[in-house]
């Protein structure tokens, strides 16, 4: 079975515990709308601070314009648990992210707005960075076989917990599918309320 | 089987199984503010949702207001929008809030514990990193993000997968000046800003239990910043001493029952973690960070460390870019460097007993020339309790500002920030690049080491100064 969840143009961002702060800073957040971050995505490293586009950044080169895919290093997106970090990305056009590990809330939030996080080792982030290197890279992700495509039949495969596969490749609603259990949360109030009625 | 307290609690709360790997849990406290909640209440509008247990659900204004005045424009339009957007959204769903008109308002994990509403046990979370404080009730208290503030309105539950657990021992007894501050600083040091990720850890041993309430709010505060999903401690009688009498504390009928439930809660002797780490207290002198991230730590009389000292590429690359960020040198002592801003307060250290510690350096002399140092309460209650100890008049008449609580400085996300350059001994609990201003440069301190920044105009050695000021800190606290 195949099933490509993106294709796209390769981001290389090359850095460790890249933190919330960084990918969309707090005078941001002061919106109430779920839409609007994709300018304010790593915005103090993006832009200078005459508000022009900095042109050592990987995002502004040329030759990324347009990414899908981004790829980076460790502990990606630690810190605070805003979701307007996953916004700001997703809103960019970044709908994959690779990296060697994540911080648990941001990997949470991303997921629940449908994007793809993919965790390889640092063996495996290396060899992804060394391809970036020799140019820029237009990749597949099929997220049924698990892999990462890179053309001539070249791919590298990667793991992923069944059930956020299984909400990603079928759009399950992260609050209907709960609301399934209705019946099993007014049970459990019921004699949570018998048994430790203190709690109200 | 044995079971760790992480156990016993995630076990009490299963509500049902969504699949193989996924249970839903049920939630016992939400509590909300203004940032991560707005989108959360549009989107249960626009599926015609409702929120299911207002009752359970609390709210306050922290994040985004004003800390010289309390009037919702304060801090700026958008500010205001979201102040009334969160106003308007607890209004129309019947939800507690603690406005700016308020006199118990606070930071969102300063006033939980205050009101009660923290209770060993309970599934606590909140649309912020730093809920991980509440785990100090033993509790398992965790920060969510936007949609899942949505999912826990709606429902009153989440789903969730078994964390991997941590223990982290600390035995032995604190030297004077070492704060809990210190203590967590140390763990994370050790553990790496990684070292918990897909963890959740629990705090035990001597150290632990002779740490106040509010001790054990700032270790677990900082749980986040090592990645850990939670932090908790198990409950004992500090802990129910320091509940009983709490305005949502269970009332007089069910106290015994809840004390006895309580009692339940403690990592079973053969209970197995995944992962232990000990830590000899005695061992642990007064921290700061020197870097951009929170494992980027140092003891105060140590010196910059050199990127060419980290074995680990990574660590070594990341040194390089703290140090160019920092304005710093490799072999460089803190001390050497002036200190512009100094931020007494955030979700981490803005307690009584922190600006306890604080004033008892501070008495007396006179915060220095060129260096604009402020104390931010984290609660009314705080506020007030400072005032009526005469620690504001303390701080006022040595030079700092005296404001109304919030997040403030921690963030920046009102006007209360650092400039670009400035060096900053900051009591909260990020010195990521412009969390507090872009191009501010923080060190991360307790509160006695940034009270003892404000009056050198440097930082200092605590535990080198004359010992009466932990003499003062110690009988007051």
């Amino acid at each position: 079975m195949s099933k490509i969840f993106a294709q796209g143009l390769v981001c290389p961002l090359d850095k460790n515990n890249v933190d919330t702060d960084q990918i969309i800073p707090k005078q941001f957040l002061t919106s109430v709308s779920r839409d609007g971050f994709a300018e304010a995505m790593f915005f103090d490293w993006r832009y200078l601070a005459d508000g022009s586009p900095n042109p050592d950044f990987v995002i502004n080169k040329p030759e990324y314009a347009g990414a899908s895919i981004l790829l980076t290093r460790a502990n990606f997106g630690c810190g605070s648990s805003r979701e307007h970090a996953p916004w700001a990305i997703q809103q960019y056009g970044f709908n994959v992210i690779i990296a060697e590990s994540f911080a648990d809330i941001f990997f949470n939030n991303s997921v629940n707005n449908g994007m793809l996080l993919i965790q390889l080792s640092k063996t495996n982030i290396d060899f992804l960075f060394n391809r970036c290197q020799q140019g820029p890279q237009q990749w597949q992700i099929d997220l049924a076989s698990q892999e990462i495509m890179f053309g001539n039949n070249a791919a590298l495969g990667f793991k992923i917990d069944a059930d956020i596969k299984q909400r990603l490749l079928s759009g399950l609603d992260f609050i209907g599918s709960s609301e399934q259990l209705n019946t099993q949360i007014s049970d459990f109030e019921q004699s949570r309320k018998a048994s430790q009625p203190w709690l109200g | 089987m044995a079971k760790t307290i992480y156990q016993k609690i995630y076990a009490s709360h299963v509500v049902g199984k969504l699949n193989p790997s996924t249970d839903l849990l049920f939630v016992d406290r939400h509590l909300i503010h203004e940032v991560t909640s707005p989108q959360a209440f549009s989107g249960l509008k626009m599926a015609q949702r409702t929120v299911r247990r207002p009752d359970l659900t609390f709210a306050t204004m922290d994040h985004n207001v004003s800390t010289q005045r309390r009037s919702m424009d304060a801090a700026g339009e958008t500010s205001r929008k979201q102040l009334e957007a969160l106003a308007a959204n607890c209004s129309e769903n019947d939800i507690p809030l603690l406005d700016l008109t308020h006199p118990d308002q606070g930071i969102v994990h300063v006033i939980g514990p205050e009101q009660g509403l923290t209770q060993p046990g309970m599934i606590i979370v909140c649309g912020d990193s730093h809920t991980s404080t509440h785990g100090a009730f033993g509790a398992l208290a965790f920060g969510i993000g936007t949609s899942e503030v949505e999912h826990v309105l709606a429902t009153q539950t989440l789903p969730q997968q078994q964390a991997k657990t941590l223990k982290v021992e600390i035995n032995g007894e604190l030297s004077a000046h070492v704060t809990p501050k210190d203590v967590i600083m140390a763990v994370i040091a050790k553990l790496g800003t990684a070292g918990g990720n897909g963890y959740v850890a629990e705090f035990s041993g001597s150290a632990i239990e002779a740490m106040s309430m509010e001790g054990r709010m700032t270790l677990c505060n900082m749980s986040i910043e090592m990645g850990a999903k939670a932090g908790l401690i198990a409950p004992d009688e500090t802990t129910f001493a320091y509940l009983k009498g709490k305005a949502h504390a269970p009332q007089e009928q069910y106290w015994d029952a809840a004390v006895a439930y309580w009692q339940s809660l403690y990592s079973d002797a053969d209970a197995v973690f995944d992962k232990q780490v000990a830590i000899d207290a005695s061992s642990i002198t007064p921290q700061i960070t020197w870097g951009t991230n929170p494992e980027q730590v140092i003891a105060v009389d140590q010196s910059v460390p050199s990127p060419a000292s980290f074995s680990d590429a990574t660590k070594r690359d990341a040194a390089e870019r703290a140090l160019a960020y920092m304005g710093l040198e490799p072999g460089q002592k803190l001390a050497d460097c002036k200190v512009d801003v100094v931020f007494i307060g955030s979700c981490t250290n803005s307690r009584i007993e922190d600006l306890r510690a604080a004033a008892s350096v501070v008495k007396g002399q006179q915060v220095a020339a060129g260096v604009r140092a402020l104390v931010v309460p984290g609660s009314g209650i705080v506020k007030r309790q400072a005032e009526d100890e005469g620690l504001a008049d303390i701080f006022k008449a040595a030079g700092f500002e005296w404001r109304e609580p919030g997040c403030s400085m921690c963030l920046g996300m009102n006007d209360d920030r650092v400039a670009a350059g400035e060096r900053c001994a900051s009591t909260s609990n990020r010195n990521f690049e412009g969390r507090q201003g872009r191009g501010a440069r923080t060190h991360l301190v307790s509160p006695a080491m940034a009270a003892a920044a404000a009056i050198a105009g440097k930082f200092v050695n605590i535990a080198a100064q004359a010992p009466a000021a932990a003499t003062v800190a110690g009988e007051q606290a």
